[in-house]
C-alpha cells in the first residue's frame, strides 16, 4: 500500500519506555501516593458472612478509638445522588454494588464499614473494633453445585447458537468429547487498588485512582454525584497494573468518595491484598463441555461447545467463552450455548484475555486430543481448518498472517523436533513434552479525541485522557510521533491520566495502540496540512502550499523538488508569527471496517518437563508467535507479549481460588497460597511477530495484543503435558497431584 | 535531596496542630499531665482511649538516603508505611503488607530486607538505603540503567523492589547464573510478567562485575 507511516524511510533506534526513569527511581507516582495536608486514612471492614442481612453494628468503639474521624454504615451514610433511580422504571446511576446502601449481604467480604483515621495504623486498628451482628441466609459459592441446584439466567446472551446442523460431530468418523474445568482466578496486579479524594466543597472533587480508564471512572463519578464534567477530576499518571481489574469504578472508590465528603478532608482508601481477591473482580470459574467430530482426513464436520460460568446474585457479568469456537476454524456445523449462574460470589469482571482465555482452553485442547487421534500433526491439522474468511459471517479478514505465525514459531521453537508419539521423550530424568495451541482475539478501533501542540521550540505535545497499566501507551505513541512527523523521540511528549485532556478511551481489550494511535497517526497528517498553510509565509518555499510537495524529516520540512529548500518547524511557526500549532483531532472508527472482521492471533509453543515421580511441571521453553499486525514499538511489544505468558503459566500451572464452601470465604487470599509465577517458575521466553501491518483497522497497521499474548496458553501447557505423559489433563491449574 | 540532618517530628505542622487542638479540648489530659503513669492506667482500663493515643509514640532516629531522622512513631508502624506515609518517600511499594511479595524491598545496613515486615521502632540507628537513594547525583545506578536498557518492567510497580533486591542479589554473591538469579529473585513477584527482562537486566550487571552499592 505504502502509505503506512512505518513503510518511511526514517530508521529509528530502539526506543527504552519514556517513563522508564521515573519507574527506576521511584518518582512515578501511584494512586496512593499523593501527599496532602491533613490525609486522612480509610480502612474498609468486611462483612464475615456470605449471604444474610446485618442485624447490628456496633461503631462506638471504633468512633472512640485514638484519631478516628469517622465511620460510615448502611445507617449513618448520606447516599450519593446516583443511589436512587430518578424514576422507578430505570435503574439507579451507580451499577452493581451500591456500598452502604443497605443492610443486606451479596458475598463475603462486602463493605460494611469505611472507618476514617488520621493515621493508618490508628483506622486499622479502629476498623477490627466493628462488630456487627448477622441474620445469615443459605449460600452458596461454587458452580458445581450452583449447576445442581439451580437455573441459568435467562436472556439472548445465553441463548444457544446453532449454526449447520446441530450434532453434526456426533456423526463424524472421528470425535473426541471432554469435559473441562477452571477455577475462579484472581487479576492481583501488584499495586493494590488505591483511591485518594479530595473534596472541595459539596459539588467538586478531585480523585487520584487506579482505573484502566480515568474518561469512565469520571462519568461514573459524576453519574454518582450528580456533578459536572468540569468539576470531576480524575488523576491516574500511573496505574500499577491492571489486567481488567481497573476497568471499573469498585465499592471502595465510591466509600471513600463518600467518606471523604463525611470528614471533610481528604482521605486515602488502599485495599489489603485479601481485598484484592473480593472486592476488585476476578475472572470466573468455567466449567466446560467440548465436542469435535472430523473426517479421516482431519476436515471439522462439527464443533459442540457449551460453557457454565459464574456470576455474583446481584449482577449479570457475560463474557466471550465460546466466541472462539465459532470464530477460529472453518466448520459448518457449530453450536455453543454459554450458561451463567449466580453465586454468593462479588462480581467478577474481565481479565486479562477474558473469556476467550477461559473458552480457548477446551477448546485447543481438543483439538490437540483429535491430532493424535488423526496421527496428524497439531499444526497440520489447524491448517487444514483455516478460516480463510470469517465463517461466522463470511465477511474478509481486514488481515490475517496466522498461517504465517505458525510458521514463525514452529521455526523458532524447533517444532519439528518434536516426537509424534506421547511419553517418549525424556531429558536428565525427566519426561519432556511439547504443546502448541492458538489464540484468538478481536482487533478493534475505537474513538478517541487528540491534542496536538506544536511549540515554537519545534517540540511536539501530545495529550490524551487515558491512562497506562503498563503497555506503555505514551512510548509507542511516541514512536508513532516521531516516525510521522520526523521529530527525535526527545522533542516529543505524550501526555495522560488527566481527565480534563481531550477524551481518550478505556485501556481494554487491546485496543489502545490502534485506538489512540490512530489519532496520533491522522493527527500528524493533520499537523503536516497546518504546517504547510503556515509555511506560506516562508519566501524559501515559494509560496508552495500543498502538504504534497513536502517531507517531513528531522524536524524540518523539506521540499521534494529541491531537498536544498528546507525549514524547521520552529522556523516555520516564527515566519509565520505563531506561538504554536494547537488543535484537537478526532478519530473515530474506519467506516470501511464493516465489510471486514479484525482479528489478533497468537500462536504458543511450549515445552515442558514433567517429573515422573512427584508429578511436578516446569516450563522449560515457551515462544509465542504472534499475528498483532504492525509492531509500533517492538521492546515494549516483546515485553507486553512475554508478560502475557507468564500470566499464562500463571493460570496453566498454579492460579486457583479455593472458597472454604462452609462459608463462603477465600482461604488463599494472598500470595503466599494464591501462587502466581515467580522467577524461578519462568523459563527465558521468546515473543517473535509476523509484523505485517493491517491495511484496513487503522492508519497505523497495528492490531491488538495484550490479550492474545495469554489467551491458548494454558491449552498448550495441557498439550504438552499430555505429550510428556500420555495424561490429558482437562482441569486447570495442572498441579502434581492431577499426575501421579 | 537535602544533607543537613532535620527534625521531621518537629517540623509536621499538622501534627503539632492536632496535638494542641488535642490538649485544648481534653481536660482530663490537661490535668493528668505531670501524671503520665495515671493516665496510662486509665488507657489500660480503656477509661480514655484517646489519651493512650497521645503516649503512644516513639522517639526513632534512622538515616535515609544518606540523610539522618528524627521521628516519632508508633511501635506499631511498619518500617514501611513510615517511610511511605511519614517521610513521603514512596519508591518503596506497598504490594502485599505480608512480606510475600518483596515490593517494598529495602537496604538496612546494606541488606535487603522487607520493610513491611519491620517494625520502624526496631531501626533505630540503623542505615536505610530506599530506591530514591540508589542513583548517586544526576548518575543512574548501573542497576537502574539496566532495567531500562532491558525493559525489565511494565507498570513498574514491583520495580523498585525488583532493583533493590537485584543489588543485593548481587553483592550476596548470588548472580552467578541466570538459574541462581531467578532462585534468589523469587521473592519479588512481578505481575506484569517481567522476570525474562529482570534476569537479562541483572546478569549483564553481575557480568560487568557487580554494581555499586
Ligand atoms: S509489601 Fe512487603 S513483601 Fe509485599
Ligand atoms: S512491572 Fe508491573 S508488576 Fe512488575
Amino acid at each position: 500500500m505504502g502509505n503506512y507511516f512505518f513503510d518511511s524511510a526514517t530508521v529509528f533506534e530502539e526506543l527504552d519506555r519514556v517513563d522508564g526513569k521515573a519507574k527506576v527511581t521511584g518518582q512515578a507516582k501511584y494512586s496512593a501516593e499523593y501527599e496532602m495536608p491533613g490525609l486522612a486514612y480509610g480502612v474498609i471492614v468486611g462483612a464475615n458472612i456470605s449471604k444474610g442481612t446485618i442485624a447490628a453494628i456496633d461503631i462506638n468503639a471504633a468512633e472512640k478509638a485514638p484519631g478516628v474521624l469517622g465511620v460510615v454504615t448502611h445507617l449513618n451514610i448520606t447516599k450519593p445522588a446516583g443511589y436512587i433511580a430518578a424514576d422507578a422504571t430505570k435503574p439507579a446511576a451507580v451499577r452493581g454494588l451500591k456500598v452502604f446502601d443497605d443492610n443486606v449481604i451479596h458475598f463475603n467480604g462486602q463493605p460494611i464499614a469505611l472507618v476514617m483515621a488520621d493515621s493508618f495504623e490508628r483506622a486499622t486498628h479502629a476498623a477490627s473494633l466493628i462488630k456487627a451482628q448477622y441474620n445469615k441466609e443459605t449460600f452458596s459459592t461454587g458452580l458445581e453445585q450452583a449447576m445442581k441446584d439451580e437455573k441459568p439466567l435467562e436472556g439472548n446472551q445465553y441463548k444457544e447458537s446453532i449454526r449447520g446442523e446441530k450434532d453434526a460431530w456426533k456423526n463424524a468418523a472421528v470425535k473426541v468429547e471432554g469435559t473441562y474445568t477452571m477455577p475462579n482466578q484472581v487479576h492481583n496486579p501488584m499495586e493494590m487498588h488505591a483511591t485518594t479524594v479530595k473534596w472541595e466543597g459539596d459539588d467538586k472533587v478531585t480523585v487520584w485512582e487506579k482505573t484502566q480508564g480515568v474518561k469512565s471512572t469520571q462519568r461514573d463519578i459524576m453519574q454518582a454525584f450528580a456533578l459536572t464534567e468540569k468539576n470531576v477530576q480524575v488523576n491516574t499518571l500511573y496505574v500499577g497494573g491492571g489486567f481488567g481489574a481497573a476497568l471499573r469504578t469498585w465499592p471502595h472508590a465510591m466509600a471513600a468518595l463518600i467518606g471523604a465528603k463525611k470528614i471533610g478532608k481528604p482521605l486515602k482508601v488502599v485495599l489489603t491484598r485479601m481485598q484484592m481477591f473480593t472486592l476488585v473482580g476476578y475472572r470466573p470459574e468455567a466449567i466446560q463441555k467440548i465436542a469435535i467430530g472430523a473426517d479421516n482426513d482431519g476436515k471439522l464436520i462439527g464443533m459442540m461447545h457449551e460453557a457454565n460460568a459464574v456470576t455474583s446474585n446481584y449482577e449479570n457479568f457475560t463474557e466471550n467463552i465460546v466466541k472462539m469456537t465459532r470464530a477460529l476454524y472453518s466448520c459448518a456445523n457449530v453450536t455453543t450455548k454459554y450458561n451463567v449462574y449466580p453465586v454468593e460470589l462479588s462480581t467478577p469482571t474481565w481479565m486479562r484475555g477474558p473469556g476467550e482465555a477461559t473458552g480457548s482452553f477446551p477448546l485447543e485442547c481438543a483439538l490437540d486430543e483429535l491430532s493424535y487421534q488423526l496421527k496428524m500433526d497439531p499444526i497440520e491439522l489447524r491448517l487444514k481448518n483455516y478460516a480463510e474468511t470469517d465463517p461466522e459471517n463470511g465477511k474478509p479478514y481486514s488481515s490475517k498472517f496466522l498461517k504465517e505465525a505458525y510458521q514463525l514459531g514452529a521455526d523458532k521453537f524447533g517444532w519439528k523436533d518434536r516426537h509424534p508419539i506421547p511419553n517418549t521423550m525424556m531429558e536428565n530424568g525427566w519426561k519432556v513434552g511439547v504443546g502448541m495451541s492458538t489464540g484468538i482475539f478481536g482487533a478493534f478501533r475505537n474513538e478517541a479525541k487528540l491534542g496536538l501542540k506544536l511549540m515554537a521550540d519545534g517540540t511536539l505535545i501530545m495529550q490524551t485522557a487515558v491512562s497506562d497499566s503498563g503497555p506503555g501507551t505514551a512510548t509507542a505513541m511516541t514512536k508513532i510521533a516521531a516516525d510521522a512527523m520526523g521529530l527525535p523521540y526527545n522533542k516529543i511528549k505524550f501526555e495522560l491520566g488527566d481527565s480534563s485532556l481531550p477524551p481518550g478511551p478505556t485501556q481494554g481489550g487491546s485496543s489502545s495502540t490502534s485506538t489512540v494511535g490512530a489519532a496520533v497517526s491522522t493527527g500528524c497528517v493533520t499537523l503536516q496540512k497546518k504546517l504547510a498553510e503556515a509555511a506560506k509565509s516562508s519566501p524559501v518555499f515559494g509560496h508552495i502550499v500543498a502538504v504534497e510537495n513536502f517531507l517531513f524529516q528531522n524536524g524540518e520540512m523539506v521540499l521534494k523538488t529541491d531537498p536544498t529548500k528546507k525549514l524547521s518547524y520552529s522556523e516555520v511557526l516564527k515566519n509565520a508569527g505563531m506561538t504554536s500549532i494547537e488543535f484537537i483531532e478526532n478519530s473515530g472508527r474506519n467506516p470501511a471496517m464493516e465489510k471486514y472482521s479484525a482479528y489478533s492471533y497468537a500462536v504458543h509453543f511450549v515445552k515442558v518437563l514433567v517429573h515422573p515421580l512427584t508429578g511436578v511441571v516446569k516450563i522449560a521453553k515457551a515462544v509465542v508467535a504472534g499475528d498483532a499486525g504492525k509492531i509500533v514499538s517492538p521492546k515494549t511489544a516483546k515485553s507486553q507479549m512475554i508478560g502475557g505468558v507468564v500470566g499464562g503459566i500463571g493460570g496453566a500451572l498454579m492460579e486457583e481460588s479455593v472458597i472454604d464452601e462452609r462459608y463462603g470465604r477465600w482461604i488463599n487470599n494472598n500470595f503466599a497460597d494464591y501462587h502466581v509465577p515467580v522467577h524461578a517458575d519462568v523459563p527465558a521466553i521468546e515473543a517473535v511477530f509476523v509484523d505485517k501491518p493491517d491495511p484496513i483497522l487503522n492508519p497505523v497497521g497495528s492490531k491488538g495484543m495484550g490479550e492474545i499474548a495469554l489467551i491458548g496458553f494454558a491449552a498448550a501447557v495441557a498439550n504438552a503435558v499430555y505429550h510428556a505423559t500420555g495424561k490429558r489433563i482437562r482441569e486447570l491449574p495442572i498441579t502434581p497431584d492431577k499426575l501421579i | 535531596m537535602c544533607q543537613q540532618p532535620t527534625n521531621d517530628a518537629e517540623k509536621q505542622p499538622s501534627l503539632h496542630h492536632a496535638r494542641r487542638n488535642f490538649l485544648k479540648q481534653t481536660s482530663a489530659l490537661t490535668a493528668l499531665a505531670l501524671a503520665p503513669s495515671v493516665v496510662m492506667k486509665a488507657a489500660e482500663k480503656k477509661l480514655d482511649e484517646k489519651a493512650a493515643g497521645f503516649f503512644e509514640q516513639k522517639t526513632l532516629n534512622i538515616e535515609v538516603n544518606g540523610k539522618a531522622h528524627q521521628l516519632s512513631v508508633e511501635p506499631r508502624a511498619t518500617l514501611l508505611d513510615v517511610l511511605r506515609e511519614n517521610l513521603h518517600l514512596t519508591g518503596s511499594k506497598k504490594g502485599c503488607d505480608l512480606g510475600q511479595c518483596g515490593a517494598c524491598t529495602v537496604h538496612v545496613d546494606g541488606k535487603r530486607v522487607l520493610s513491611c515486615l519491620s517494625l520502624a521502632v526496631m531501626q533505630n540507628g540503623k542505615k536505610i538505603t530506599t530506591i530514591e537513594g540508589l542513583q548517586q547525583g544526576d548518575q543512574l545506578h548501573p542497576m537502574q540503567e539496566a532495567f531500562i536498557k532491558h525493559d525489565g518492567f511494565q507498570c513498574g510497580y514491583c520495580t523498585p523492589g525488583q532493583i533493590m533486591s537485584a543489588v543485593a542479589c548481587i553483592s550476596e554473591g548470588h548472580a552467578g547464573t541466570d538459574n541462581e538469579i531467578r532462585e534468589y529473585m523469587s521473592g519479588n513477584i512481578c505481575r506484569c510478567g517481567a522476570y525474562p527482562n529482570i534476569v537479562d537486566a541483572i546478569s549483564e550487571v553481575a557480568k560487568k562485575g557487580g554494581s555499586r552499592d
